[in-house]
């Protein structure tokens, strides 16, 4: 983390996904997390964000699936998640069909790597 | 001084469109300048006259630049704000403070967009945008939008409540009648709920219906003081009331997907018109897909949250139902050109002053106008429009 002291929030937080970890922030001011890294709460306006490791465990807030044809390689998931802490992102579940991910599901996160780069998606819980 | 002071003391005096549907040849800055026109004769005023502008555009970020340049016209006054579509309804409460003061007499708000015939293609623009104006907590997830986000949306309030794929089939079909009735309108062939229901998929759970046109088209209206207003060859629509809310930009930063800016914009402008949803005779909402109807009736107080579903039931918002909605045919069969919000303010004043023929509905003295902007009802701008008899 130190190597990236100099980094502003959004590129530490990529840099961070490169390495295969997955962090968020929380302001000590207000207690709350704070999700996609800022240098500002914007909670309660403090600047005392600090990166925390992200549990991982969430919940589909939302799901639609997203028409694509075949050959430009079929449809795929777009979800929003809730995580535990209390951030929401934007993400995708892997590993079931899309029309198969559903709003309440329980997911847990995994940092892949997407043309390069690292990237937060979530697997269904309970061997689903 | 406070909204409320306001209230009544600007009109709309001339309106115009151009270029709707299809603008073959023509560019942005052409039909916006036609139907710059056709608002200013409809008022019996001319350029000259103008000497306050607002205006918008997806392409251009200094566009009111473009705009006095081309027209020829030097505005003391220019409100260049873009909240996405919604701009062209939040240019109504700058505009109103700036013609109370007495800072310019005659503003123009105008808007033209030949995106469907152009030969600069919508991919090309959206990946210019994406380049230009990253979203990089969503763009690796490909959301297709602005209809994923709104997707998003939609199935979260239908899991929240009974709303169902019928419901939201309800007002495709509903703009669709009205837009029979229009012959402005660009779509204008039957529409039934079973086919809405069996058209492909788009993203979950919005088919091709459920999205707003990609049309070109221009709008432009003419604001002016009520004292002035009262001199010219129309008759004037009073403004009661303009509100705007912006409360994020993209989906995943909506703090609830069931509940839209609109609650807010909506209060403020009923709070300072001095009426409430049941005083109301239409309503113009910015309709870019099927469930903003439903937000906005929820939002807006028409009926409770939850409860837009089997509000719009058995054609309740379509010709003949208890409540006229989107009267032109709405972003989804009349036109949309990109960026929506001066038609239905247009198609408001048209109502309010008797002008629709087939679609008219008799006796309106009422209307709400509900902007919407962004990838996901992100801004919300909310006017209250009525003829002079309710002032
Ligand atoms: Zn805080």
């Amino acid at each position: 983390m130190q190597e990236d002291a100099k980094l502003g929030p959004e590129a530490h937080y990529q840099a961070q996904l490169n390495q295969g970890r997955f962090l968020i922030q929380r302001c000590s001011d207000c207690a709350r997390h704070v999700f996609y890294p800022r240098v500002i709460c914007p909670h309660c306006g403090g600047a005392a964000l600090q990166w925390v490791e992200a549990g991982g465990a969430g919940m589909v807030y939302s799901t639609t699936t997203v028409r694509r044809k075949a050959e430009a390689g079929g449809d795929y998931d777009v979800s929003l998640i809730d995580l535990d802490e209390g951030v929401r992102m934007m993400s995708r579940v892997e590993g079931i069909a899309p029309t198969e991910v559903k709003i309440g599901m329980r997911v847990r996160a995994r940092v892949i790597d997407q043309k390069g780069a690292g990237l937060v998606v979530f697997f269904a819980e309970d061997g689903k | 001084m406070s909204l409320k002071d306001l209230r009544g003391r600007i009109a709309i005096v001339g309106v115009g469109t151009a270029g709707c549907g299809e603008a073959h040849g023509m560019s942005d800055l052409e039909i916006l300048g036609q139907a710059a026109k056709a608002a200013l004769d409809d008022a019996g005023l001319a350029l000259k006259d103008v000497d306050g502008l607002c205006t918008a555009n997806l392409n251009a970020a200094m566009w009111p630049l473009n705009v006095v340049e081309y027209l020829g016209i030097r505005p003391k006054f220019v409100e260049g704000t873009n909240v996405g579509g919604a701009a062209f309804v939040a240019h109504q409460l700058p505009a109103m403070l700036a013609l109370d003061a007495g800072v310019c007499d005659v503003v123009l708000v105008c808007y033209g967009s030949t995106q469907r015939t152009s030969s600069f293609g919508r991919k090309e623009r959206s990946a210019a945008r994406n380049l230009l104006d990253p979203e990089p907590f969503q763009a690796p997830y490909q959301p297709f939008n602005p209809p994923s986000s709104y997707a998003l949306i939609a199935a979260r309030h239908m899991h929240q409540f009974a709303t169902t794929r019928r419901h939201l089939a309800e007002v495709a079909v509903a703009a669709r009648k009205w837009a029979q009735l229009n012959p402005e309108a660009f779509s204008r062939e039957p529409l039934d709920i079973e086919t809405v229901l069996k058209a492909r998929m788009i993203s979950d759970p919005f088919t091709a219906y459920d999205c707003c046109l990609v049309t070109d088209g221009a709008a432009a209206y003419v604001m002016t003081r009520a004292d002035r207003a009262r001199d010219l060859q129309k008759q004037p629509v009073h403004i009661l009331a303009n509100a705007t809310a912006v409360w994020h930009r993209s989906v995943s930063s909506m703090q609830d997907l069931t509940v839209t800016p609109s609650k807010e914009s909506g209060e403020r402008a009923f709070a300072a018109a001095g009426l409430g949803p049941k005083d109301i005779d239409m309503l113009q909402t910015y309709d870019a897909f099927s469930i903003n109807t439903l937000l906005a009736l929820e939002d807006l107080g028409f009926c409770k949250k939850g409860e837009g579903g089997s509000f719009v039931e058995d054609g309740a918002i379509a010709p003949g139902g208890r409540f006229p909605v989107n009267t032109n045919g709405g972003g989804l069969s009349c036109v949309h050109p990109n960026m929506y919000g001066a038609f239905i303010t247009i198609e408001a004043v048209r109502q309010l002053r008797g002008e629709c023929g087939e679609r008219q509905v008799e006796g309106a003295k009422t209307a709400v106008v509900n902007g919407n902007g962004g990838n996901s009802a992100s801004s919300q701008s909310t006017s209250v429009l009525a003829t002079a008899d309710v002032l």
